[in-house]
C-alpha cells in the first residue's frame, strides 16, 4: 500500500463513517430503550414481590388436637360456654386460668371469646412454614407433598394473608391474628393532625409570597428557605420534632396542660408530636404546590375585583382562592400521600412498638402502617414477612386511593380552565 | 374638618350624591390577616432555625459531654479539704497538665505535675471540695475531639469510641452504588423519553415511572430483603454476600431515585427548543448525534442539579438502609458485608424509649448536623448551577 493510491474519495470515506454513525445510533437507541424497560421491570418486581408473600399455603401445627377437646362427642365448635370453660380450665396450668380469671372474670365472658382462648392457649395453631403465591400456583403439588412429608401432622391450607379481618383486628404477637386495625387508625389519626396543622399554614404562606410579598430581602429569604427545607432528608424533621415537640413542648405534646394525667401517656411521644412532625415536613411541599396553583389565577380576575372596589383580602377570598382550590387540594393530596409513607421521622418521635388499644385521642401512643411494616419486616422470623407484605398492600391500597382523588381533581380542574 | 370636606361634595345640583370620603381606610381585620400570612410564611424561617438551633446545640452538648475513663491509678495519702498537691501511684496511665481529674464527686484541674505529685485546682464545675481517702481511684475526664470525630474510625459511644468515619463511609457506599445505578439509566430513561419515543409512549411510561416515585420507602426496603438480597446471594454465592449488606440497599436506593433523575433530566431534555434539534439534523447529525451533542449539552445545568438533587436524596434515605444495610457500625469497603450508615444508626438507636441523659442522644444530633451539612450543601450547590449555568432560550 503506497499513499498515493490510499486516500479514498472524500464521499467513499463518508459512506464508510456514515454507516457507523447509523450503526452506533441503533445500538445507543436499544440502550436507552433497555434503560426505560429496566426502570418498569423494576416497578413489576416491586409488586410482584409483594403480592408473592401475601399470598400463599401455610402449613399449620396445633399443640393440640382440637378433636381431642371434644366432649362426649361433642366437637368443641359445638360446646355450651360452660364446657369450654371446662375444657379451658382441665387445659392450662392453675395459675394462667387464675390470670385469665383476674384479667375478666368468665361468668362476664361470652361463649365465644372463651373459644378463641381455647384456641389460643390450648390449641395453640403454629405456622411452621409458608411459601411464596408462585410456588403454590406453580408448583402446587410439590409443595403439597413436600409439607407432607416434612410435617405430617400440619394442616395445610391456602392463606390470604390480607383480608378483612386482618383489616379489622389489632396488633397481636401471634402472626396468624395480626391484624392492622390499630396502625390504620393510628395513620389516620396522625395524617388528620398533620393536615389541620400543614394546610391552613401551608395555604396561608403560599397567599402571602404570592399576593402581599414584596421583593424584599425578607421576603427572597423565605423563598430560598422554602427551596432549601424541600430538600432536609426526612429524618431531620424527625430529630426535630423528638428535641421540640417530644422533649421542650412536652407538657402540651402529653397533654398534662390541658390536665390529662392518662398513666399510659407516652411522655410526649404522642399523636400530636408525630403528627405535627409530619406538618413540618411537607408544609414546603403544600407551600410550593399551592403558590403554583394561586400562581395560575389569571391577574384579570384580581383586577376586576379590586375595580369593584372589594379589598385586597375580599379578592383573595372570594376570587384567587375558590378558582386556585383545586390545584391546591391536588397538591396537598399529594403531599400528604407522602407524609402517610413516611417511617423515619416517626421512629425517631418514638412510635411505639407494640399496641393493641385503638387510638382515642391526639395524646396517645401511636404506631401506623409504615411503622408496623418496617416492625414485621425487622422480625427474624419468615412468616412475619408475610403479615408486612399484606400491610404493605394495605398501604399502597390506600395511597392509591388518594392518588385516584387526586387525579379526579386534577381532571375536574383543567376542564373548567379549558371549558 | 371632615364634615366640612364631606359638605363640599353635597353640591345642590346632585343632592342624590352621597357625601363621600375618599380617604384611605384603616382597616385592621385586613392588617390582622395579612400580619397572619407574614407568619404563616415566616414559619419557615422558625422551622429553619429550629433545626439550625436543636443540631447546633444538642451537638455542642455531645462535644462537651466528658466521658470518665479510669485512670487506674489513686492517690496514696489522704487528701483533706486544703490540700492543693495529690500524691498518685506509678501505675496506670499518664496524666497530663490540663487534663480534667475525678475524685470521688469533685472534679479537678491538673496544674502542673512533678512526677507523682501532682499540682490541682479543686472543686471545679461546682462541685463540692471534700476529703478523698488514701486509695481513691482516680479517673481522666475525656472531651469528644473533633479531630477524633471525623477521624477515628471506630463509633461506639457507650465506650468512648466517637469516630464517625465508619457511618459515613457506608453512607457514601450506599450513596455511590445508588448513583451508578440510577445515574446511567435515568439518563437514558431521559433521553429515550424526550428524544426518541412517541407521545403516546411517553404519556404511558412517565406517569408509570412516577409511581415508582410514589411508593414509600419502606416499602423499597421491604423489596430490598425481601428480593435484592436473595437475587445478589443467588448470583454472588451466599459465602459473599451477607444477609444485610450495603450493595443491596445501594441498587435499591438507585430504583428509589431513578423517576426522579429521569424525570427531572427529561423536564430538563424537553425545555430545549425545537430549533436546536433542527438545526443539527440540518447539518447532517443522526438521532443520537443531536441528541449527546445538541440536547444534552443545553440541558446540562437541569441534568445536572437533577444529579445533586438525587444524590442529596441517596445521603438523607433512610428505611432502605435501616432494613436492609444491617444494624452496627463497621468501618469496611466490602459492599457484600453489613454495615450501618448514619440514618440508619439514627433510626436503631431512637427506636424505643430514648433516655434524655445518655449519650446515645447526645450523638444522634451530632449525626443529624453532618447529615444536614451534607445534604444542604449539596442543595445550595444544585440550586447556583441551576441559576449560574442556565442557558437561557427566548
Amino acid at each position: 500500500m503506497s499513499p498515493a493510491v490510499t486516500s479514498p474519495q472524500p464521499d467513499q470515506e463518508f459512506n464508510v463513517r456514515l454507516e457507523q454513525r447509523r450503526r452506533g445510533g441503533a445500538l445507543w437507541r436499544t440502550a436507552f430503550q433497555l434503560s426505560t424497560i429496566v426502570g418498569i421491570i423494576a416497578l413489576t418486581a416491586l409488586l410482584y414481590n409483594v403480592m408473592d408473600s401475601a399470598f400463599g399455603y401455610v402449613a399449620v401445627e396445633n399443640s393440640v388436637d382440637p378433636a381431642s377437646l371434644a366432649i362426649g362427642g361433642v366437637p368443641l365448635e359445638e360446646q355450651s360456654k360452660d364446657q369450654l370453660v371446662r375444657v379451658l380450665q382441665a387445659n392450662v396450668s392453675a395459675g394462667l386460668f387464675r390470670r385469665f380469671e383476674d384479667d375478666q372474670p368468665f361468668a362476664e365472658r361470652g361463649r365465644d371469646s372463651v373459644l378463641a382462648l381455647i384456641l389460643e392457649r390450648v390449641v395453640e395453631p403454629q405456622v411452621v412454614e409458608t411459601w411464596s403465591l408462585t410456588d403454590s400456583l406453580l408448583r402446587r403439588s410439590e409443595v403439597l407433598a413436600e409439607a407432607a412429608s416434612s410435617y405430617p401432622n400440619a394442616i395445610v391450607r391456602f392463606e390470604a394473608w390480607i383480608d378483612p379481618d386482618f383489616v379489622s383486628t389489632p396488633q397481636s404477637g401471634d402472626p396468624q391474628r395480626a391484624g392492622v386495625r390499630t396502625a390504620i387508625l393510628g395513620s389516620l389519626w396522625v395524617i388528620a393532625i398533620t393536615i389541620g396543622f400543614s394546610f391552613p399554614i401551608g395555604v396561608g404562606a403560599a397567599i402571602y409570597l404570592e399576593e402581599y410579598a414584596a421583593d424584599t430581602a425578607l421576603n427572597r429569604l423565605i423563598r430560598t428557605n422554602i427551596n432549601n427545607l424541600a430538600g432536609v432528608p426526612s429524618i431531620i424533621y424527625g430529630i426535630l420534632g423528638l428535641a421540640i415537640l417530644v422533649r421542650a413542648l412536652e407538657p402540651l405534646t402529653s397533654g398534662t396542660l390541658f390536665g390529662l394525667t392518662d398513666p399510659t401517656s407516652a411522655n410526649g411521644r404522642t399523636i400530636l408530636s408525630a403528627g405535627m412532625t409530619l406538618g413540618l415536613l411537607i408544609l414546603p411541599l403544600i407551600i410550593i404546590n399551592a403558590q403554583e396553583a394561586i400562581r395560575a389565577v389569571p391577574g384579570s380576575l384580581r383586577q376586576a375585583g379590586l375595580a369593584l372596589g372589594a379589598t385586597r383580602w375580599q379578592t383573595i377570598w372570594a376570587h384567587v382562592l375558590p378558582n386556585a382550590l383545586p390545584g391546591i387540594l391536588t397538591g396537598t393530596i399529594l403531599a400528604v400521600s407522602r407524609a402517610i409513607g413516611e417511617t423515619a421521622p416517626l421512629v425517631v418521635v418514638g412510635a411505639s412498638t407494640f399496641i393493641t388499644v385503638d387510638p382515642d385521642s391526639p395524646f396517645a401512643k401511636f404506631t401506623t402502617l409504615p411503622i408496623q411494616i418496617f416492625q414485621w419486616t425487622s422480625r427474624p422470623q419468615d412468616v412475619f414477612r408475610n403479615l408486612a407484605a399484606a400491610a404493605i398492600l394495605v398501604l399502597l391500597a390506600l395511597l392509591l386511593a388518594m392518588n385516584a382523588s387526586a387525579v379526579l381533581l386534577r381532571n375536574r380542574y383543567s376542564r373548567r380552565l379549558s371549558g | 374638618m371632615a364634615t366640612n370636606r364631606a359638605k363640599a361634595f353635597q353640591s345642590d345640583d346632585h343632592p342624590w350624591v352621597r357625601p363621600m370620603d375618599l380617604r384611605r381606610r384603616r382597616r385592621p381585620a385586613e392588617s390582622l390577616i395579612q400580619g397572619f400570612l407574614l407568619v404563616c410564611g415566616a414559619l419557615s424561617i422558625l422551622t429553619t432555625i429550629g433545626i439550625v438551633v436543636v443540631l447546633g446545640k444538642e451537638s455542642l452538648d455531645f462535644f462537651a459531654r466528658r466521658a470518665w475513663e479510669n485512670t487506674n491509678k489513686s492517690v496514696t495519702r489522704s487528701v483533706s479539704e486544703f490540700d492543693g498537691v495529690l500524691q498518685i501511684s506509678d501505675t496506670g496511665q499518664a496524666i497530663e497538665v490540663g487534663s480534667a481529674l475525678r475524685l470521688g464527686d469533685e472534679i479537678m484541674l491538673v496544674t502542673a505535675m512533678d512526677g507523682t505529685q501532682v499540682q490541682v485546682e479543686r472543686g471545679l464545675e461546682g462541685t463540692a471540695v471534700t476529703i478523698h481517702r488514701q486509695g481513691t481511684g482516680i479517673f481522666r475526664g475525656q472531651w469528644v475531639s473533633l479531630v477524633e470525630f471525623f477521624i477515628s474510625t471506630k463509633w461506639n459511644p457507650q465506650i468512648g469510641q466517637f469516630g464517625i468515619l465508619p457511618l459515613v463511609n457506608a453512607t457514601l457506599m450506599t450513596t455511590t452504588l445508588a448513583i451508578l445505578v440510577a445515574l446511567p439509566l435515568g439518563l437514558s430513561v431521559a433521553i429515550y423519553l424526550s428524544e426518541y419515543a412517541s407521545l403516546r409512549l411517553r404519556s404511558l411510561i412517565k406517569p408509570t415511572l412516577e409511581v415508582l416515585a410514589g411508593v414509600p420507602t419502606v416499602v423499597y426496603g421491604y423489596f430490598a430483603l425481601t428480593f435484592m438480597t436473595p437475587l445478589l446471594r443467588q448470583i454472588l454465592g451466599r459465602d459473599v454476600v451477607q444477609i444485610y449488606n450495603t450493595a443491596s440497599a445501594g441498587i435499591v436506593i438507585g430504583i428509589l431515585i431513578l423517576p426522579l433523575v429521569s424525570s427531572m433530566s427529561e423536564d430538563a431534555l424537553s425545555a430545549v427548543p425545537g430549533s436546536l434539534r433542527q438545526a443539527a439534523y440540518a447539518l447532517g447529525a443522526t438521532r443520537l448525534e443531536t441528541a449527546v451533542r445538541v440536547v444534552v449539552p443545553a440541558a446540562f445545568s437541569g441534568i445536572t442539579a437533577a444529579f445533586i438533587v438525587a444524590i442529596s436524596r441517596a445521603i438523607g434515605e433512610t428505611m432502605i438502609v435501616a432494613i436492609a444495610a444491617g444494624a452496627g457500625p463497621a468501618f469496611t469497603f466490602n459492599p457484600f458485608q453489613a454495615a450501618e450508615t448514619m440514618t440508619g444508626h439514627i433510626v436503631r438507636i431512637s427506636g424505643g424509649d430514648l433516655s434524655y441523659d445518655s449519650i446515645d442522644y447526645n450523638s444522634i444530633f451530632a449525626i443529624g448536623l453532618v447529615l444536614f451539612a451534607m445534604t444542604l450543601s449539596l442543595n445550595i450547590i444544585s440550586q447556583r448551577i441551576v441559576r449560574r449555568f442556565r442557558e437561557v432560550y427566548e
